[in-house]
């Protein structure tokens, strides 16, 4: 495998706040990598900078930020254009919002292969109606005359990710891509994701907050608290064998049916995300962990458990 | 996300902060001029001389310093007539809003509070009113029944009441819905009670900014409606009278239309930007 | 959306019915017609002679039957100065209004267009506050007063344009830009309110995700959405724009229906003044009807 998308010590900074600090990541080809931590950790933020569609007054930087060997850092707008919706495509969280009320799911399927692709509106059309039976939705050629309102929520995320297809993209991020939805539809959403990406090779950002979902579908796993990444292995290792205590304890929070007595609470961890400001040192976890010493406050080591498990902590291993 | 919308939130807000000052400042000044005109006039305002017409304002060659703005076509010191025609304007602006908003506020907040038939008769109501010309009608009832102030604030206040209907509507339509309200309710209060009780002082923000907008509207209407010769009876100094009877003067003599219609222009201006400023304070207040 | 039609049909028409009785109190405010219409120097018999031959001498409640019987088929009646039938002096006169409204219109969103989607673009710059500005200074500005100080500039100054009257195209402009005035600052509010709305929307990070250009982001995709309610007020603010020509039309002697009502007023011509308020009063409710339709053109989630 080699790899696709690699993200090294990314920040981004809103007036004031710091959502990312130096988050580092990387996606292999045809990988399915998933990025999870609770809500405001800076999951969203990374990939929208990934894609540099931050919202005004963002600003990121990184020591790399390269997608299949471009550096995407030094692309410009019209460059970074060309990329995006073609190479790399992008689904979000909220399919009820993300589709333009005013035009037909047809004419904003085709707009991005027309738009990436020397090909004819026959040809674009034909590839939608084609990619629309692909996610599951019956009656291909009579949803491309619709428009979003007249589309279910989960009907509209199909389409989200059929238009992210367009243009055979080498690498697809999914934002939470089925945290709107209902918990039925989910799933059919999720199984959907997962054959996509081995049937057509994709290489998948996953983002999500659902320790569920990545143990079903993720190859790799990112564990992501406070704007940093603490911890990241292969899927396998990461649950066997958690190093971060932020990690153990998003484990303990997941109820695993034959592991755990009927009364046995599950568990949690207290406290909330703390607001990270310019110039914050040593570790964000520290006030929440009940392994942390005055040291925290300083230094956060990088340590390597096995080769492609990494962690952030001043613990042993 | 929340963090990017309040990036420049702070050039912004002293921009804002300076305009709304300006406003305050322009509507004091008026204020006061409308209250002590009688006391500040350096002339009388309606004594003619025709020995010293179309005197020059202090800007030009030639001009008399006992007349710093000049005379009119009659001889009338100008600045005297522009500080009466100020007394006028507020008095009319203000009388005809009382009126307006006591007609709107009420019908609105019937609408909004009781909902149902009665709610489907007051926006009949609105549609009706907004579907008749302003300008047509005031001048037909004052071309009808002859000039006169009282006519004249009655037939304004009759006509501009809309705006307060539609906002009183809504917010209070808004605020009948909110906890404290259905708590009152429980409480046993009386209708009339949770109307002047709960609901008006939570609408009543919502109430000031349209009035200062609609004393700005006023004003200008009233202008309109007196430079049309059906407004407020000559001799008195109203602004918009003042350029009627000098728009024959106008080609040769442009600053005896360009000094009344600058002082309308600026009076509207700075009520407005009050009223934009009152709306962003009151925005801010109610989110804290 | 056909029952909403309807509904609004309805609405429509008690609306035109009590304009027309509020009109007809209107013009019976004064008293007694026949004695202004007789004019100072009349006898008492000249007043009776008058009286009897405008039907004045009937019951108010059949003279007003009488009218709006006759007003729904069409006959607005007879003016009492022209003498001829008010519709047909209301026909004649309406081509200069509507002109005039259109020419106002139409300058208002080349105008507050552009004006808008760049504020929003660049929100919170000072091109934008200067915009803001503009839309302060044209709501303060007095349109007869604004229309004075044009003919000082572009009559009198420059001698561009004729400064009154309405032979050619020439003749509309200057009155075209101080009604325009009057709609500007509303339009471009709402272009940059909308504007900036649909910028921060999920489906322009769609759009941007895509790979979309700027200018499709901005303009097919934004526009689209915000110019909805912009297309909808616009048909509203011209019933406004022919209600408020009434000035403007005395300020340039053009001779539409707004100078007609004010030549009617002048003269005490009850018939002519009571019709225009009516037919305005009709015009104000059909566009907002049209404003409706457009909106549900432009709306797919409205069709249905």
């Amino acid at each position: 495998m080699s790899t696709l998308l690699d993200v090294e010590r990314l920040e981004v900074g809103f007036a004031g706040t710091s959502a990312v600090r130096g988050a580092s990541l990387t996606v292999e080809r045809g990988e399915t990598h998933c990025l999870v931590g609770e809500s405001g950790c800076g999951k969203s933020v990374t990939s929208l900078a990934i894609m540099n569609l931050l919202a005004r007054g963002g600003h990121r930087t990184a020591q790399r930020l390269t997608f299949q060997g471009e550096d995407l850092l030094k692309l410009d707008d019209r460059g970074m254009a060309r990329l995006r919706g073609n190479a790399m495509a992008m689904i979000f969280q909220e399919p009820m919002t993300s589709l333009n009320p005013a035009y037909t799911i047809g004419s904003q399927m085709t707009e991005v292969m027309r738009r990436h692709k020397k090909v004819s509106q026959r040809v674009a059309t034909d590839r939608a109606a084609d990619l629309l039976g692909r996610v599951g939705i019956t009656a291909p050629g009579l949803r491309l005359g619709q428009f979003p309102h007249q589309l279910s929520g989960g009907l509209r995320q199909r389409v989200m990710i059929a238009m992210a297809l367009m243009c055979e993209p080498q690498l697809l991020i999914a934002d939470e891509p089925t945290t709107a939805l209902d918990v039925t539809v989910q799933a059919q959403i999720l199984r959907l994701l997962a054959q996509l990406q081995r049937d057509l090779g994709l290489g998948m950002l996953l983002i999500t907050h659902d320790l569920g979902i990545v143990a079903r579908i993720a190859h790799r796993v990112s564990v992501m608290y406070a704007g940093e990444v603490v911890e990241s292995a292969a899927t396998a290792q990461l649950f066997a064998d958690p190093k971060h205590p932020y990690t153990q304890g998003l484990l303990r929070c997941v109820p695993v049916p034959g592991k755990q007595r009927q009364d046995e609470p599950l568990g949690s961890i207290p406290g909330t995300v703390p607001r990270i400001g310019p110039g914050f040192q040593g570790c964000g976890f520290r006030d929440r962990c009940s392994f942390a010493d005055a040291s925290c406050a300083h230094t956060v080591p990088h340590q390597t458990a096995a080769p492609g498990h990494d962690y952030l902590c001043r613990l042993a291993p | 996300m929340s963090a990017a919308v309040s990036v420049n939130a702070g050039p912004r807000r002293g921009w804002k902060s300076a305009s709304t000052w300006i406003g305050a400042v322009i509507v004091g000044l008026a204020l006061f001029c409308a209250l002590f005109a009688p006391l500040i006039v350096p002339h009388d305002p309606f004594a003619q001389d025709l020995n010293r017409r179309l005197l020059v304002p202090f800007w030009m060659e030639g001009y008399n310093p006992e007349f710093l703005l000049g005379t009119d076509q009659l001889g009338r010191d100008y600045l005297s007539r522009l500080i009466w025609g100020c007394r006028i304007s507020m008095l009319i602006g203000i009388t005809v809003t009382i009126v307006s908003g006591l007609i709107g506020i009420t019908i609105g907040v019937l609408g909004g509070f009781f909902g149902g038939r009665i709610d489907d008769a007051v926006l009949f109501a609105i549609t009706t009113r907004l579907s008749i010309p302003v300008v047509l009608v005031a001048l037909a009832v004052v071309g009808l029944l002859g000039t006169s102030m009282t006519l004249l604030v009655l037939t304004l206040g009759l006509l501009l009441w809309d705006r307060f209907a539609v906002v009183a509507r809504s917010t209070s339509m808004q605020v009948r819905n909110l906890d404290f309200v259905a708590a009152a309710w429980c409480a046993g209060c009386s209708r009339f009670r949770v109307l002047t009780r709960e609901v008006l002082p939570n609408i009543a923000s919502h109430l000031v900014v349209v009035a200062t907008l609609e004393i700005a509207l006023a004003i200008l209407l009233e202008a309109t409606l007196s430079f049309l010769g059906l407004g407020v009876p000559p001799p008195l100094p109203s602004w918009g009278l003042m350029i009627a009877e000098a728009k024959d003067y106008m080609f040769f003599s442009p600053w005896v239309i360009v000094i009344p219609g600058v002082a309308l222009f600026v009076l509207v201006l700075g009520i407005n930007l009050l009223g934009d400023g009152l709306r962003d304070a009151f925005a801010t207040r109610s989110r804290t | 959306m056909l029952q909403f039609l309807f509904r609004r049909l309805i609405v429509a028409l008690l609306v035109a019915a009590t304009v027309m009785t509020l009109a007809f109190i209107l013009t019976r405010l004064s008293g007694d017609l026949a004695i202004s219409i007789a004019g100072p120097n009349a006898t008492a018999a000249d007043i009776e002679a008058v009286r009897k031959a405008y039907g004045l001498d009937r019951p108010v409640l059949s003279q007003f039957f009488d009218w709006v019987g006759r007003a729904a088929t069409g006959d607005l009646g007879n003016s009492y100065f022209f003498q001829t039938r008010v519709s047909t002096l209301i026909a004649e006169r309406m081509p200069v209004t509507l002109t005039l409204g259109l020419t106002g219109l139409s300058i208002a969103l080349l105008v507050s267009l552009p004006m808008g989607i760049l504020a929003a673009v660049r929100e919170n710059t000072g091109f934008d506050r200067a915009v803001q500005m503009i839309a302060l200074i044209g709501q303060a500005m007095p349109s007869f007063w604004l229309g004075l100080l044009l003919m000082i500039l572009f009559g009198l100054t420059l001698g561009w344009l004729p400064i009154s009257g309405t032979g050619s195209w020439e003749h509309f402009v200057m009155p075209g830009i101080v009604l325009a005035f009057s709609a500007i600052p509303a339009l471009t509010r709402l272009t940059r309110a909308g504007m900036i709305q649909a910028m921060g929307s999920d489906y322009i990070r769609t759009a941007r995700a895509k790979g979309l250009s700027r200018a499709s982001i901005l303009l097919k995709h934004a526009l689209r959405n915000a110019a909805i309610p912009v297309v909808a007020i616009a048909a509203v603010q011209l019933g406004f724009m022919l209600g408020g020509s009434i000035v403007i039309e005395q300020v340039f002697a053009l001779h539409g229906v707004g100078f007609l009502a004010w030549e009617s007023i002048a003269k005490n011509d009850f018939p002519v003044v009571q019709a225009v308020v009516l037919v305005l009063a009709v015009i104000y409710v059909a566009l907002t009807m049209v404003s409706d339709l457009m909106n549900a053109v432009l709306d797919p989630r409205l069709r249905a």
